[in-house]
């Protein structure tokens, strides 16, 4: 498909795959500032997925499409090193507490704006593992929704997909507009490229430009811009947003105490091994 | 009106595990509530499946039997449930965390403005007092999952907004009849009122569903291996120790994610949950997402070189050792001292 003008959602997720011993304070709340914040990993997959659209046809754009701090930028500047053309950063405290509801109302609006025929993202991040906010966007715009994508491809005006499911896959025919997740078992990503790495060293958001300080954006020298947008960009109604927008609330939060079981403590010895054997068979644990 | 609501999913023409252990649960949660249970049944030539969802306590069954509905498809389901909502309003509505549930779910609860808490672990009702306004909201579902790599236990509320929505894996409730001659009331659904041409955009080319090969939740003996035992390789020695025993392998999510073993043997918060009699933990530290999946387990013997690794404080027996080198201990005196 010629000319069509894709959106991809991607999220900066801390990386909780790494969790450390140090990741909780002593109160119990998250030490988000000791966790790498990283690239969503099947948002990329959903990326290179977009990217691969792109090279097949004439015209093709890819948008990146993320809602987060001002730190999230990273991960705008990490897709256009990888071959996306230019990315949006939702960013408003009126953003702040959202839950994947509000989150999903934010995106379908800034979605409404970049008017887009076809949304990627990934089947979900790695921080909730919720996998709501692509079908919620694709409710809120109306469209259809392809979810656990791995493989796709046009035929005509329509996209084949191939989806994969618990027990087997899926080969589904879908027109768009079309939201589309894709899972972890798509192809990876490309890596950086090198050119799009110079290109793009310096692309920075308004907020970032304004706080940095580097020689380079001193120097007056260009610098690509991240467009930023808050709630007044995208027309939302900040009642919808935060956490007035959620109908979801944490009521409590606990931290995980596993509670101690009298453990028998054993070494790795033949004797050790050969007894614990021994009274497993006796007790008909096995055998 | 407002009663729960259990969507149920079909395998193969017949109600899922899930869905059925959904309808237990969520019977005991209508007593404590003292409402009624609906079961939602959507798919093709479904004659009599009722009979089938009776039994654990179902007062309404709605059903839903139309060509159009013969396989899953987002937008005819959606429309058909939320449709559905509208007239009826649940108060809470439960569903399975399967790929099904996981891509309807959002889906229903977007068009409803619904709170919606994914693979909840813990399903219970109670009261939430809101000191700001002096409020208290009597008989919430409270929505209790392992969040931020597991490393907290969050109990989720949606205090304004209906119907209450939960996915839960399958495996996490148990499944049991109440009586098998349990009675309720058949309702068919008029899905052409619901259905509009659009929902039908997407289509169906081909489908190639494999019977389920491995199942680890009926396994009596499970060696389940993590991140440590280091390489798919080293899973051999697993398979051989499990196949001894009679048992089937398992494996925590980094092994899956490393690609150590298949996501069909993930156990976990993100896999199945499992009982066994006996349950070896190789290489696995034991997040909470993990042991959230398998603490109910009979005897648990956890092998690996980290004495401070949470998996042995819920450990029957700790083995403080490389996983290469206790496994073939294991099969080497089991080999010697079995009859």
């Amino acid at each position: 498909m010629n000319g069509i003008k894709i959106v991809v959602l991607a999220k900066q997720v801390p990386d909780t795959r790494n969790v450390g011993p140090d990741a909780m304070k002593a109160d119990g709340t998250v030490n988000r500032s000791v966790l790498p914040a990283i690239f969503n990993p099947e948002d990329l997959n959903a990326l290179e997925q977009a990217l691969r659209i792109k090279e097949s046809y004439e015209g093709v754009t890819v948008t990146l499409l993320t809602m987060g701090p001002v730190r999230a930028a990273e991960i705008i500047r990490e897709g256009l090193y990888r071959g996306a053309d230019d990315g949006i950063l939702l960013t408003d405290r009126a953003f702040a507490g959202s839950d994947t509801l509000a989150t999903s109302y934010a995106l379908a609006l800034a979605v409404r704006r970049l008017a887009p025929d076809l949304v990627i993202g990934g089947r979900q991040a790695i921080d909730g593992d919720t996998a709501q906010v692509g079908p919620q966007v694709a409710e809120k715009l109306g469209w259809p929704q392809v979810t656990y994508a791995e493989e796709m491809h046009f035929e005509g005006e329509r996209l084949i997909i191939r989806r994969r499911l618990e027990r087997g896959v899926e080969n589904v025919s879908a027109p768009l507009p079309l939201v589309v997740t894709v899972n972890g078992t798509a192809p990876a990503c490309r890596y950086r490229n090198a050119k799009l790495v110079m290109k793009y060293k310096y692309a920075r958001t308004d907020t970032e430009l304004q706080a940095e300080s580097s020689d380079y954006i001193a120097a007056g020298r260009p610098a690509i811009k991240i467009t930023e947008w808050g709630v007044d960009a995208i027309g939302a109604d900040p009642e919808k947003l935060g956490l007035s927008g959620s109908p979801t609330k944490v009521k409590e939060i606990e931290n995980v105490i596993l509670q101690s079981k009298e453990s028998k403590r054993l070494t790795a010895s033949d004797g050790d091994i050969e007894s614990l054997v021994r009274e497993l068979l006796e007790n008909h644990t096995i055998g | 009106m407002n009663n729960l609501f259990v969507f149920c999913e079909l395998d193969e023409g017949r109600p899922a595990e899930v869905s059925l252990e959904l309808l237990t649960r969520g019977r005991s949660l209508a007593d404590t509530l003292g409402c009624r249970l609906e079961a939602l049944v959507l798919g093709s030539g479904l004659d009599g499946i009722e009979n089938e969802l009776f039994p654990y306590g179902v007062d309404v069954v709605h059903l839903g039997d139309d060509p159009v509905l013969e396989h899953y498809r987002t937008m005819p389901y959606t429309s058909v449930i939320t449709g559905l909502f509208k007239q009826e309003q649940p108060q809470i509505a439960l569903m399975g965390a399967t790929t099904t549930g996981r891509d309807l779910g959002p889906r229903v609860s977007s068009a409803l403005h619904s709170g919606l808490t994914a693979d909840c672990t813990s399903l219970e009702i109670g009261d939430h007092y809101v000191k700001k306004t002096d409020t208290t909201y009597k008989n919430l579902l409270y929505q209790i999952r392992p969040a931020f790599g597991g490393n907290i236990i969050a109990t989720i509320i949606n205090p304004d907004h209906r119907p209450q929505m939960a996915t839960v894996r399958e495996g996490v409730m148990k499944r049991e009849i109440i009586n098998k001659n349990y009675r309720g009331e058949l309702r068919r659904i008029d899905v052409s009122a619901f259905i509009k041409p659009e929902d039908l955009a997407v289509e169906i080319i081909e489908r190639h569903m494999e019977a389920r090969k491995v199942d680890i939740k009926s396994a009596q003996i499970i060696v389940s291996g993590g991140y440590g035992v280091g390489s798919k390789e080293n899973f051999a020695m697993l398979y051989e120790l499990a196949s001894l025993l009679g048992g089937e392998v398992a494996a925590s999510r980094a092994a899956v994610d490393a690609g150590y073993a298949g996501h069909e043997r993930q156990v976990g918060q993100t896999g199945v949950t499992v009982r066994p009699k006996l349950y070896i933990a190789c290489g696995i530290s034991g997040q909470i997402q993990h042991t959230a999946g398998m603490n109910q387990s009979g005897k648990i013997i956890a092998i690996n070189n980290d004495p401070m690794a949470p998996i042995n404080s819920i450990a029957d027996y700790v083995i403080n050792g490389d996983v290469a080198e206790v496994i073939p201990r294991l099969i080497k005196y089991y080999k010697a001292n079995a009859r």
